[in-house]
């Protein structure tokens, strides 16, 4: 199993969870992130003093998929996420080594 | 009192109690989401012992008694309110009392903005009404009931008295405070915005009372002021945003509440006494002026947190001065100077400036020796880590703003 973590654009939430929809992946964990990149922050002016804003919000989204179907659904998202403009964001991939479905007990990839 | 006239006062002084909210929601807007209740506290807590600490002896040394030592400081004969009724004048005097009593509370509460961030409130708890009775009531004598207005100077509504007063001491006690913690390389926007332009639209609500209303009567003057007040606000608001947008390409929220702010000081001084455009140019040159007087707490190096000094003390003194071009008393029937622009002389103009110095040297140096005095005994400083975690949780033991409520 791979743990596929997808930082991007918040405006491109919707996307991607219509993507992952249609990936037949029905669970992710998101969480409201603050980094920097290349895109690098904002200004903002106050009173005309400038204050720069060096951490972005994005948005982290984490899936948990077995590892047949990592590459299509790592290539879903980045579709969906995608603007081809600076600051889209990453993923990045990681192995998992158990999985458990708390309700059932269910271990490994059928715990998916 | 008339009737009518005391409906208004005593509509008034509701309209200017409700401003000392506002001027917390202005000021907590704009401070961190750390301290935002430590600033509304420091306004709420004006609003707690002014009131009181104004009855008690407050009014009477500032309007009870004439002539001689009462030039300079009033009376006892009022103290505890008492022999004041309201049989003989339909209970004008308590209404008076009451609308002036608002303008002793917001008066104090308007230094809380350059002191945010740093100041520890019981050193605050003290300063406040220590500050109302040995700076606010003495100056307030002088401009209405004493040596500085029977000289000829005008001050309608507190541009002296209460913006240039109160601005300069904010200078005073940021110069004992020192600055906060990472000022100016760090910077310090906003948390609220939208807190800021809500407390701004109080303020210029309330603001019809505070310049109408001392008119202390339902009379022409006192539409003359309303219509003042909404002129000047929005003239001021104008040409700060306009400033903006030419100097840094925007127009900014920040902008147009402090312009409006700025405008509203502005014409203070000058809302009984100005007609046709005056209040215009007045709210215009305003906001102009205080735009660019913000900046230059970061030159001179004094941390006046929100800018109380770039705009009451700036924005009070540019009305208070415009006084002595715009003053207009054919158009009132009053017995006032006449400005340079209306075919008087300079002597306005001086008494204008005359009346501001005073105010300012003895605000100044009686400020700086209050601060200083509580610096030496009690402190007026939070400890750093407080500065660093916020003074909510430290001061208060409460949090504005729960991440997680559910």
């Amino acid at each position: 199993m791979k743990l596929i973590t997808a930082v991007i654009k918040p405006f491109k939430l919707e996307d991607v969870k219509v993507a992952l929809k249609e990936a037949d992946v029905v669970g992710l964990t998101l969480t409201e992130v603050k980094g920097a990149g290349r895109q690098g922050g904002h200004t903002e002016t106050y009173r005309g003093t400038e204050y720069q804003v060096e951490f972005v919000p994005k948005l982290k989204v984490e899936i948990v998929v077995g590892d047949d179907v990592t590459d299509r659904v790592v290539d879903a998202v980045a579709a969906a996420a995608g603007t081809g403009k600076i600051g889209d964001g990453k993923i990045w991939v990681t192995g998992v080594d158990d999985l458990v479905r708390i309700r059932t007990g269910e271990r490994g990839v059928d715990a998916v | 009192m008339e009737n009518g006239d005391l409906a208004w006062v005593l509509a008034s002084a509701a309209l200017v109690m409700f401003m000392t909210p506002g001027l917390a929601f202005f000021y907590g807007g704009m401070d961190r989401s750390r301290n935002v209740l430590n600033m509304l506290m420091m306004n709420f807590w004006c609003l707690l012992v002014m009131p009181l600490l104004w009855v008690i002896i407050g009014f009477t040394l500032a309007q009870s008694g004439d002539g001689g030592i009462n030039n300079w400081i009033g009376n006892l004969d009022a103290v505890f309110l008492n022999d004041i009724g309201i049989a003989d004048d339909n209970g004008g005097a308590i209404a008076t009392i009451a609308f002036l009593g608002m303008f002793a509370t917001i008066t104090p509460a308007l230094i809380s903005g350059a002191v945010a961030d740093r100041m520890k409130f019981s050193a605050w708890a003290i300063f406040a009404p220590v500050w109302m009775l040995l700076v606010f009531v003495p100056v307030f004598r002088w401009v209405y009931a004493g040596w500085l207005g029977d000289r000829g100077s005008i001050d309608f509504a507190g541009g002296t008295a209460i913006h240039v007063n109160a601005g300069i001491a904010a200078l005073a006690a940021v110069m004992v405070l020192g600055k906060r913690k990472g000022w100016p390389q760090e910077g310090h926007p906003p948390h609220s915005m939208p807190l800021v332009m809500i407390g701004t639209g109080i303020l210029w609500f309330g603001w019809f009372g505070f310049n109408a209303g001392s008119a202390l009567g339902a009379n022409g003057q006192a539409a003359q002021a309303f219509m003042n007040t909404f002129l000047a606000a929005a003239a001021a608001g104008l040409s700060w945003c306009i400033v903006e947008k030419i100097r840094d390409g925007h127009f900014t929220n920040l902008g147009a509440a402090s312009g409006i702010v700025a405008g509203l000081v502005a014409i203070t001084p000058a809302a009984g006494y100005v007609s046709g455009m005056g209040p215009i140019a007045i709210g215009l040159i305003a906001g102009v002026i205080c735009c660019f007087a913000v900046g230059l707490k970061s030159k001179l190096g004094y941390d006046d947190a929100l800018d109380v000094v770039g705009v009451h003390f700036v924005g009070g003194l540019v009305g208070s001065v415009l006084i002595g071009f715009f003053a207009s008393p054919d158009f009132f029937g009053g017995d006032f100077g006449e400005g340079l622009f209306y075919g008087g002389n300079a002597e306005l103009l001086f008494e204008q400036i005359l009346a501001n110095v005073v105010a300012i040297i003895y605000s100044f140096v009686v400020t700086f020796g209050i601060m200083y005095l509580l610096k030496v005994t009690i402190g007026v400083r939070v400890d750093e880590e407080t500065e660093t975690t916020g003074l909510d949780l430290a001061e208060h033991s409460e949090n504005a703003y729960h991440e997680s409520a559910a």
